[in-house]
């Protein structure tokens, strides 16, 4: 089975729970419903001919200026077809996403991850704690609205013999410039191939 | 009166030779069994992800050095072919080549510091001494490339950043005709050790389909009796070419996973030889002046070269919109980078898939009803890295 056969089988099997399914630079990539996702995983899990048995990682991306402004991608990979899949769900944070756990036990640490970093919450995750960040931590980093240089420092206080946590105070402003030109940057390499294309 | 169940709570970490940096688990005790085991990660976490977004895809690269850094050159590659595979270029086969043979000295390096020092936490020192000498060998040669020892910031988008000096290969051919007797050596001081075995055979077995569901990878799934590997089953690079063998485990338990990872070590070395024959000369990065910088000579002599090298290294290569999963074979199992273009000459988001964090996750399966003593066992034969796992 290549991606095109799977393909061909998911726009069959699932035509009425998935939105659209594409294929680009050689992955395969399914929009999915997020009232539909988990009936999606499962089948992708149990059916016979899929067997994607190995959820690779959940990644979360933020788009303040979206409609839906987040979107989730979860990766999973069958070793027997030697293929991967990538189901993407877009939604607002008003919405609840269904955990995984139940289906991939290492959905666990990877959902607690995206609530911590993105604040979107699981129905039914066993332990929805926060992972990377600092014990008692406040917001959520990877959000585009989130500063690079966060709101909080820690030190070592000589007068308090402790440690402490203080308001961000930087020197010297985050150094951002505006370096973007009209530079036609990569494009071109898409016109030389195009040429060769018509040529040959 | 029924007797009552007392369980008592462990601190381990983040502060203990046998956690492996800053692994902070709180154990709940019966006895000296575990019942439960609840690790608390991120105390290294220093938010590469975030920072990445705000850096140049060239930037960005010498982020990677510092994930795993026992084998920071695996690392570098997948971020450099996922940009690749957004660039939708090819490179030049001398730097496939150099890719691979220092990706596999990478291999060797992390295997040689995790058989050590696994050795090191069930109580043996001298493997440790024997094979931090090796290891210093060939950080020199990570370092007569980069310039630098372990964060060597040597791969670029197209290729590498600069050939290798006259007689480093040389050297490394010498070095694997020594190797294989060090790890004989090693293997002398290990394979048959009574207390070495007694440590670790039957100790945190995992089956073929827990090791699946756990998101295992790597030498923690071939240790189970998967043979997966993504240097044969999704080649990448040169490594159709090259052969080599890909060492399976039987049993699961931890004393396999440290016998695969001495038999990869042979495998490397043979890959490494493999390519120092094959190795052809040529150019070592893409000759696509937007995206790899000029020479110094034509710096001196051309604006069109200065400029590019200003635009360069201001505002960067812009990489088309897309997004893309690559992932290697990383000593410690499948690093993934997920990256999503924006069409700018900076990542909109960089999603690292660290192996060693799904590896991390499964130690309250793992050691469900095994001994205290077996704690640092088994999270020695899991090769953690906090820096790949906190990221």
């Amino acid at each position: 089975m290549n991606l095109t056969d799977l393909n061909k089988l998911i726009n069959s099997e699932l035509t009425t729970k998935i939105k659209n399914t594409n294929i680009e630079n050689n992955e395969l990539s399914i929009d999915v419903k997020v009232e539909n996702l988990y009936q999606v995983i499962l089948f992708l899990k149990t059916d016979e001919k899929c067997k994607f048995k190995q959820l690779i990682d959940i990644v979360a991306a933020d788009y303040p200026d979206e409609e839906y402004r987040f979107e989730i991608c979860y990766l999973f990979l069958s070793h027997e077809n030697n293929l991967r899949i990538k189901i993407i769900i877009n939604f607002n944070l008003d919405e609840k996403i269904p955990s995984i756990t139940k289906l991939y036990p290492s959905a666990n640490w990877m959902e607690r991850e995206v609530f911590d970093m993105y604040g979107i919450k699981f129905k039914n995750h066993p332990d929805l704690r926060r992972i990377l960040t600092d014990y008692g931590f406040d917001g959520h980093p990877l959000r585009k609205d989130f500063p690079l240089t966060g709101f909080n420092e820690v030190r070592y206080s000589e007068k308090d013999k402790k440690v402490i946590y203080e308001k961000v105070k930087l020197e010297q402003d985050y150094r951002k410039f505006d370096f973007d030109s009209p530079w036609e940057g990569t494009k071109y390499i898409d016109e030389i191939k195009n040429k060769g294309k018509q040529d040959g | 009166m029924a007797k009552e169940k007392k369980t008592m709570n462990l601190n381990f970490g983040p502060q203990h030779p046998a956690a492996h940096g800053v692994l902070r688990l709180i154990l709940e005790l019966d006895g000296e069994l575990v019942e439960k085991v609840d690790p608390h990660i991120g105390l290294l976490h220093r938010g590469t992800e975030k920072l990445i977004e705000h850096k140049t895809y060239a930037q960005a690269l010498p982020y990677f050095d510092r994930l795993d850094y026992v084998a920071p050159m695996n690392q570098e590659h997948a971020f450099a072919l996922a940009t690749e595979k957004l660039l939708d270029i090819q490179i030049p086969i001398r730097a496939q080549y150099l890719r691979v043979i220092f990706c596999e000295i990478g291999r060797i390096l992390s295997h040689l510091l995790n058989i050590t020092t696994q050795a090191l936490d069930v109580g043996a020192l001298t493997p440790s001494l024997w094979g931090f000498e090796e290891r210093e060998t060939l950080m020199t040669f990570y370092e007569r490339a980069s310039g630098s020892r372990l964060h060597a910031n040597y791969f670029r988008t197209g290729g590498v950043h600069q050939d290798v000096p006259n007689n480093l290969l040389v050297d490394i051919g010498k070095f694997c005709e020594t190797f294989p007797k060090i790890i004989d050596d090693l293997e002398n001081l290990l394979t048959d050790n009574r207390i070495f075995k007694q440590r670790n055979v039957q100790i945190g077995i995992v089956t073929k389909e827990e090791a699946l569901a756990h998101s295992f990878s790597g030498v923690m799934l071939r240790g189970s009796g998967v043979a997966w590997d993504l240097r044969k089953s999704q080649p990448y690079e040169c490594y159709k070419d090259l052969d080599f063998k890909v060492p399976v485990g039987k049993n699961g338990d931890c004393y396999d996973r440290y016998l695969c990872r001495v038999e990869e070590m042979r495998e490397s070395v043979k890959i490494i030889k493999q390519c120092l024959k094959k190795i052809p000369t040529g150019p070592i990065k893409t000759v696509d002046g937007k995206i790899s910088p000029p020479t110094r000579d034509q710096l001196k002599e051309s604006m069109e070269a200065l400029i590019h090298h200003f635009k360069l290294f201001t505002e960067g290569y812009r990489v088309p919109e897309g997004k893309v999963y690559t992932a290697v074979e990383a000593p410690k199992g499948e690093f993934g980078v997920y990256l999503i273009s924006d069409g700018s000459s900076k990542p909109y988001r960089c999603k690292i898939r660290a192996p060693g964090f799904s590896h991390l996750q499964a130690m309250d399966y793992l050691l469900k009803g095994h001994m205290l003593a077996d704690v640092p066992a088994v999270l020695g034969s899991l090769d953690i890295v906090f820096g790949e796992v906190d990221r």
